[in-house]
C-alpha cells in the first residue's frame, strides 16, 4: 500500500501495541527487540546452570547435583550461552541495528526476519523441554561420538540436543542470509563498503562464517540422528567407523562458531570507542580487512581443538603455526583500538567502561589462547579448567562485556530512554570483579591438574580453595546482573529521555528520531563520510533524513512467519516425538510457506 | 574510580607474576596433579615451553594492560579542552603491530613445532611396553611382552623409557599423568602412542581427562615409578598365580605399596594367603566368586576370565580399586560390593544384592589376591 502523503505512511507495526501486533511484527527493530529480551532470558537461564555447576563444585565431594544432572547442565548451559544466548543477543544488535546504520527502511526480507526469530524461540523451548522429557542432553555442548551414540547414551537427552541444534540452524542461516542480502542491496546511496560502519562489517563477516558453518554442523547432526533412528554406522566403531570423523566436522564448525561470538562484540566496540573518545576509529579500513582475515584464517585451524586425538606431528606443526597467524589480526584490532583511545577526550560511560573491559579482559582471553596454540604446552592445558578460564575470558570478557557495551550504548536508541549511569557503573565494576574472580583462578585450577567437565573432585588435590574463589565470584556476577535488570527495567519506563543523539555518535542512526519511527528514514539520507554526523557537510545530508519527501512503502504485518515457524519446529520435533507431532508439523509448515508465498504485498 | 581500575589491573598484573614462581615451588604433595612438576623429559621440555609462554603472555599483558590504563588516565575528558585530532591511522604504526606480532610468534612457533617432532618422533629405545586400555570408568595397564595385565595402577622403573599404547574399549578418553608429560588421548579404533623417562621415585597421581559419560570424574588413576629392582619384583609377582602358587607371599612389596600408597594393608598381609588354596574365610570368598555372576566379567587366573571389567588376579597387590577411586580398605570394598553403582555412579558393575556374609567373605578373598 502506497500512500502519497508522509502523513499517511503506511505503519501497522506501530499502529498497535498489543500482543497480537507482536506475533505479527515484521519491524526488524521489534524483532531485534524480541530477539534481545528472550536471549537474554535465556542468558539468564544458562546463568542458573552455571550458578548450580559452581554450587555443586564449592567444596570437594560434594552432593548438591547428582553427576547425571552436573552433566546435564553443563552440557545445556554451554549449549545454551552459545546457541541461545551469545549468538540471538548478537542476533538482536544485527536487526535492530543494521538497517538503521546503513540508511534501510528495513531488512531485505521482513518476514523472512520475523520466521527466524520465531524459529529461534520454538528451537530453544524444544531444547529446553528435555529437561522435563526424561533428561536433557548430558554429553556436552561438543558431542563427541561415540558417547552419543545408542549403545553409551539410550535416552532421549542426545536427540533433543541433535534436532534441536538443527532447528536452531535453521534460524541462524535464514537470518544470515537476511543480513547478507540486506548489506549488499540495501545501503543508502554513498554508503560505499569502506564508508560502512565496523559493526555493519562485523555483522556481514558473521553472516558470511554462519552460512559456511552451520551447513557443516548439519551434516554431522544428520548422520547423528541416522545412526541414532536408523541404525547407521557413521560413527559407531563397532562397525569400523572412525569417531574422530564427528570432531572433524564439529570443530570445522565450531571455531568459526567461536568467531561468530565473538567478532559482534568487536563491531560492538569499534563504534563505542570512537564515540566516547570524540575520535574517529583507527586504522578503519586495517580494523575492517583484520576481521575479514580472521573470518578467513578461522577455517584453517579447527584442529587445535584436538591437539590430544593424535593427528602427528605434521597436522600438529600446520595447525598450531595457522592459529598462532590468527593471533596477528586480534593483535591488530586490540592495538588499533588503544590507538583510537589515544589522544581522545575519554566519557566514562557504562557503554565506554564496558568496552575497556572488553579490551583489557579479551586480551587475557587472547593470550590464554596463544598458549594453547602451541600444541606440546596444550598437551597440558587442554580439557582442564585453564580452557575454561580461556573460553570465558574470550566469551564472557569479550562477548558479553561487548554485548553490555552495545545494551548500554544504543539502548535510548531502542527506547528513547536512557539507562541510568551510576547502575550501570555499578554494574559493571561487580561484573568485571565477578567475573575475574570467578575465572582467574581457572586458569591455576587447570594447571595444577583439575579436568574440565567433572562433577566433583577429591580433596587433598589443592583444588579446594580456588574452586570456592570461583564460586563466590559467580555471585557477584550475579549481583551485578541484578543491577542490570533494576536499571533496564527503571529505564524503559522512566529513565531521562534520550534525543536523537545522546552521544554525540557518529553513524546514520544517531541522524534520526528515538525511538525510530517505524520506517526509520523519512527519506533515505545520503551519506557522504565514514562518520556522516561528524562532518559538517555529510551531517547536514545526512540529517535531511528526517524531512519527509515522498511515499513510504512499509510492508505489513503477517502471521504466516510465525505459522510456518510453528510447523517447521514441530515437523523437526517429531522426529523425537513421532509421526503424531511431525505429520501435523508438516501441514503447518504447508499451509505457513504456501500463504506465506501467496500473500498480498498489500 | 579510575585509580580503582589501576589498580586492580596492576594488582591482578603483580598476583600474575608473583603466583608463578609460588606455584612452581609449591610441592607435589600440595598439588599433586600439578603440570608444574615434571617428573620426565617429556613432562621437562613442555613445561620448559609452557614457562616460555607464560613469560611472554606476562610481557604482552602488562605491554597492553598499561597503553590502556596510561589512556585512561592521561585522556580523561576535560571540560573546555579542544576537540581531539581527528587521527585517521597511520601506516608506519600498522606496519609495526603486524609484524611485532608475527616475530613474538615465530619466537614461539620454532620450538614448539621442534618439541612436536621430538615428543612424537620414535622414542629413543624402548625399555617397557605398556599398552593402556580406557574402560568406563578404569583404566586397564597391559605389558604385552612381560605378560602382566592389571589396572587402576601403573607402575614403571625409574630412568628407564616406557612407550604406551593408548587405546579405548568403549568411548573416548584421555590418558594423563601431569608430572609425566601431556594427555593423550584413547580413541576407539585407533592406538596412540607416547613415550616418556620418569626420572624420580614417586607415586604419581592421573586422570581421564576426555568427557567420557557419567562417571568421567571417578576414573582415576596412580602411577608407582620404582627402582629396576623393585619393578622386577613387582613384574615376578604380578606373573604369580594370585593363590596356592609356590612360595610365600611377597610381604616385602606389600610393606612398600603400603609405604607408598599409605593405607592399612597390613591387615591383608596378615591374611593366611601363602602356600595353598585360601583357608577360611577366604576359600569361602573364593567359592562364592566362582559361583556367582563376578566370573562373567573379571579374571582371575585360574578361577575365571571374564574381561569386561578389571582384572583381579593380584588385586591386593594395589593400593586402590574401582578406578583408583577408592583406598584398598576391607571397609571400602565391603561398601563398593554392597552396591557398586552408588559409590560409582553409572558403574556397569551391578548390584549383585550379596548378603553381609558373603560381602565379609568376598573381602577376605580378594585381601587375600596378593
Amino acid at each position: 500500500m502506497a500512500s502519497t502523503t508522509a502523513t499517511a505512511v503506511h505503519a501497522p507495526a506501530q499502529a498497535g501495541t498489543g500482543l497480537w501486533s507482536w506475533l505479527t511484527t515484521v519491524d526488524h527493530k521489534r524483532i531485534g527487540a524480541l530477539y534481545g529480551v528472550t536471549a537474554f532470558i535465556l542468558f539468564l537461564v544458562g546463568g542458573i546452570e552455571a550458578t548450580l555447576i559452581r554450587i555443586q563444585l564449592m567444596r570437594p565431594e560434594n552432593h548438591f547435583v547428582s553427576p547425571d544432572v552436573y552433566n546435564q547442565l553443563f552440557t545445556m548451559h554451554g549449549t545454551t550461552m552459545i546457541f541461545l544466548a551469545v549468538m540471538p543477543l548478537s542476533a538482536s544488535f544485527f536487526n535492530f541495528l543494521v538497517p538503521l546504520m546503513i540508511g534501510a527502511r528495513d531488512v531485505a526480507f521482513p518476514r523472512l526476519n520475523a520466521f527466524s526469530y520465531w524459529v529461534f524461540l520454538l528451537g530453544a523451548i524444544f531444547l529446553n523441554l528435555s529437561f522435563v522429557q526424561g533428561g536433557a542432553p548430558n554429553t556436552g555442548w561438543f558431542g563427541y561420538a561415540n558417547l552419543t551414540s545408542k549403545a553409551f547414551s539410550p535416552g532421549h537427552g542426545v536427540d533433543f540436543w541433535a534436532v534441536g541444534l538443527q532447528i536452531l540452524g535453521i534460524a541462524s542461516l535464514a537470518a544470515a542470509f537476511n543480513f547478507i542480502i540486506t548489506i549488499i542491496n540495501m545501503r543508502a546511496p554513498g554508503m560505499k563498503f569502506l564508508r560502512m560502519p565496523p559493526f555493519v562489517w562485523m555483522t556481514l563477516v558473521t553472516s558470511f562464517l554462519i552460512i559456511l558453518a552451520f551447513p557443516v554442523i548439519t551434516v554431522a547432526l544428520v548422520l547423528l540422528m541416522f545412526d541414532r533412528f536408523t541404525g547407521t554406522n557413521f560413527f559407531v566403531p563397532a562397525a569400523g567407523a572412525d569417531p574422530l570423523m564427528w570432531q572433524h566436522l564439529f570443530w570445522l564448525f565450531g571455531h568459526p562458531e567461536v568467531y561468530i561470538l565473538i567478532l559482534p562484540a568487536m563491531g560492538i566496540i569499534s563504534e563505542v570507542l570512537p564515540t566516547f573518545s570524540r575520535k574517529p576509529l583507527f586504522g578503519y579500513p586495517v580494523v575492517v580487512y583484520s576481521g575479514i582475515f580472521i573470518g578467513f584464517l578461522g577455517w584453517g585451524v579447527w584442529s587445535h581443538h584436538m591437539f590430544a586425538v593424535g593427528l602427528g606431528p605434521l597436522a600438529d606443526s600446520y595447525f598450531a603455526i595457522a592459529t598462532m597467524l590468527i593471533a596477528i589480526p586480534t593483535g591488530v584490532k586490540i592495538f588499533n583500538w588503544l590507538a583510537t583511545i589515544w589522544g581522545g577526550q575519554l566519557r566514562f560511560t557504562a557503554a565506554m567502561q564496558f568496552a575497556l573491559g572488553f579490551i583489557a579482559l579479551f586480551t587475557m582471553g587472547g593470550l590464554s589462547g596463544f598458549m594453547h596454540a602451541s600444541p606440546p604446552a596444550d598437551l597440558q592445558q587442554t580439557d582442564t579448567y585453564f580452557v575454561v578460564a580461556h573460553i570465558h575470558y574470550v566469551l564472557f570478557g569479550g562477548a558479553i562485556m561487548g554485548i553490555f557495551a552495545g545494551i548500554y550504548y544504543w539502548f535510548p536508541k531502542m527506547t528513547g530512554r536512557l539507562l541510568d549511569e551510576r547502575l550501570g557503573t555499578w554494574h559493571f565494576w561487580l561484573q568485571t570483579i565477578g567475573m575475574n574472580l570467578t575465572f582467574f583462578p581457572m586458569h591455576f585450577v587447570g594447571l595444577l591438574g583439575m579436568p574440565r567437565r567433572v562433577y566433583t573432585y577429591p580433596p587433598g588435590m589443592g583444588f579446594d580453595a580456588m574452586n570456592m574463589m570461583s564460586t563466590v565470584g559467580v555471585f557477584i556476577i550475579i549481583a551485578s546482573l541484578l543491577f542490570f535488570i533494576v536499571n533496564f527495567l527503571k529505564s524503559v519506563r522512566s529513565g531521562a529521555v534520550a534525543g536523537n543523539d545522546p552521544w554525540g555518535g557518529a553513524s546514520l542512526e544517531w541522524a534520526i528520531p528515538s525511538p525510530p519511527p517505524p520506517y526509520n528514514f523519512a527519506t533515505i539520507p545520503e551519506v557522504r563520510s565514514l562518520d556522516p554526523l561528524w562532518h559538517p557537510d555529510a551531517r547536514e545530508a545526512a540529517l535531511r533524513a528526517n524531512e519527509h519527501s515522498g511515499p513510504i512503502h512499509m510492508p505489513r504485518n503477517s502471521h504466516w512467519p510465525l505459522v510456518s515457524a510453528l510447523g517447521v519446529t514441530l515437523l523437526l520435533a517429531g522426529i523425537v516425538y513421532g509421526w503424531a507431532v511431525g505429520i501435523p508439523g508438516a501441514l503447518i509448515m504447508l499451509t505457513g510457506i504456501y500463504s506465506w508465498a501467496f500473500e498480498p504485498a498489500d | 574510580m579510575r585509580h580503582g581500575r589501576a589498580f586492580a589491573r596492576r594488582f591482578a598484573a603483580l598476583a600474575l607474576a608473583a603466583a608463578l614462581p609460588l606455584l612452581a615451588g609449591c610441592t607435589r604433595h600440595d598439588y599433586p596433579q600439578s603440570t608444574f612438576q615434571p617428573r620426565s623429559e617429556f613432562a621437562s621440555w613442555v613445561a620448559g615451553l609452557n614457562v616460555m609462554l607464560i613469560v611472554w603472555v606476562i610481557v604482552i599483558f602488562a605491554l597492553v594492560q598499561t597503553l590502556l590504563l596510561v589512556a585512561i588516565v592521561r585522556f580523561r575528558a576535560r571540560p573546555g579542552a579542544p576537540p581531539p585530532k581527528p587521527v585517521h591511522g597511520h601506516t608506519l604504526l600498522e606496519i609495526a603491530w603486524t609484524i611485532a606480532p608475527a616475530i613474538v610468534l615465530a619466537l614461539v612457533a620454532i620450538p614448539t613445532v621442534l618439541i612436536i617432532f621430538r615428543t612424537q618422533g620414535p622414542p629413543p629405545r624402548t625399555d617397557v611396553h605398556v599398552k593402556v586400555v580406557g574402560h568406563q570408568w578404569w583404566w586397564e595397564y597391559q605389558y604385552p611382552e612381560l605378560g602382566v595385565t592389571t589396572a587402576g595402577e601403573l607402575h614403571l622403573p625409574v630412568g628407564k623409557t616406557a612407550v604406551i599404547d593408548i587405546e579405548s574399549a568403549d568411548v573416548i578418553h584421555s590418558f594423563w599423568f601431569p608430572a609425566m608429560g601431556g594427555k593423550r588421548d584413547a580413541v576407539p579404533n585407533r592406538t596412540n602412542r607416547i613415550w616418556f623417562t620418569p626420572d624420580s621415585l614417586g607415586e604419581y597421581f592421573g586422570q581421564c581427562v576426555e568427557f567420557c559419560g557419567m562417571s568421567h570424574a571417578n576414573m582415576r588413576t596412580r602411577l608407582f615409578v620404582e627402582t629396576p629392582e623393585q619393578f622386577a619384583a613387582w613384574v615376578a609377582n604380578q606373573k604369580l598365580p594370585p593363590v596356592g602358587g609356590t612360595g610365600a607371599p611377597d610381604t616385602t612389596h606389600a610393606v612398600a605399596a603400603a609405604a607408598a600408597g599409605g593405607v592399612a594393608t597390613a591387615q591383608a598381609a596378615t591374611l593366611p594367603g601363602g602356600a595353598g588354596a585360601p583357608s577360611g574365610l577366604a576359600a569361602k570368598g573364593r567359592q562364592i566368586f566362582a559361583q556367582s555372576a563376578c566370573i562373567g566379567c573379571h579374571t582371575i587366573q585360574g578361577v575365571s576370565a571374564g574381561i569386561v571389567g578389571p582384572n583381579l588376579t593380584h588385586f591386593a597387590s594395589r593400593t586402590s580399586f574401582a578406578g583408583a577411586l577408592y583406598e584398598r580398605t576391607d571397609d571400602n570394598i565391603a561398601k563398593w560390593l554392597q552396591n557398586p553403582p552408588e559409590r560409582k555412579p553409572g558403574s556397569l558393575m551391578p548390584n549383585l544384592g550379596l548378603t553381609p556374609d558373603q560381602i565379609t567373605a568376598l573381602v577376605a578373598y580378594l585381601q587375600s589376591l596378593k
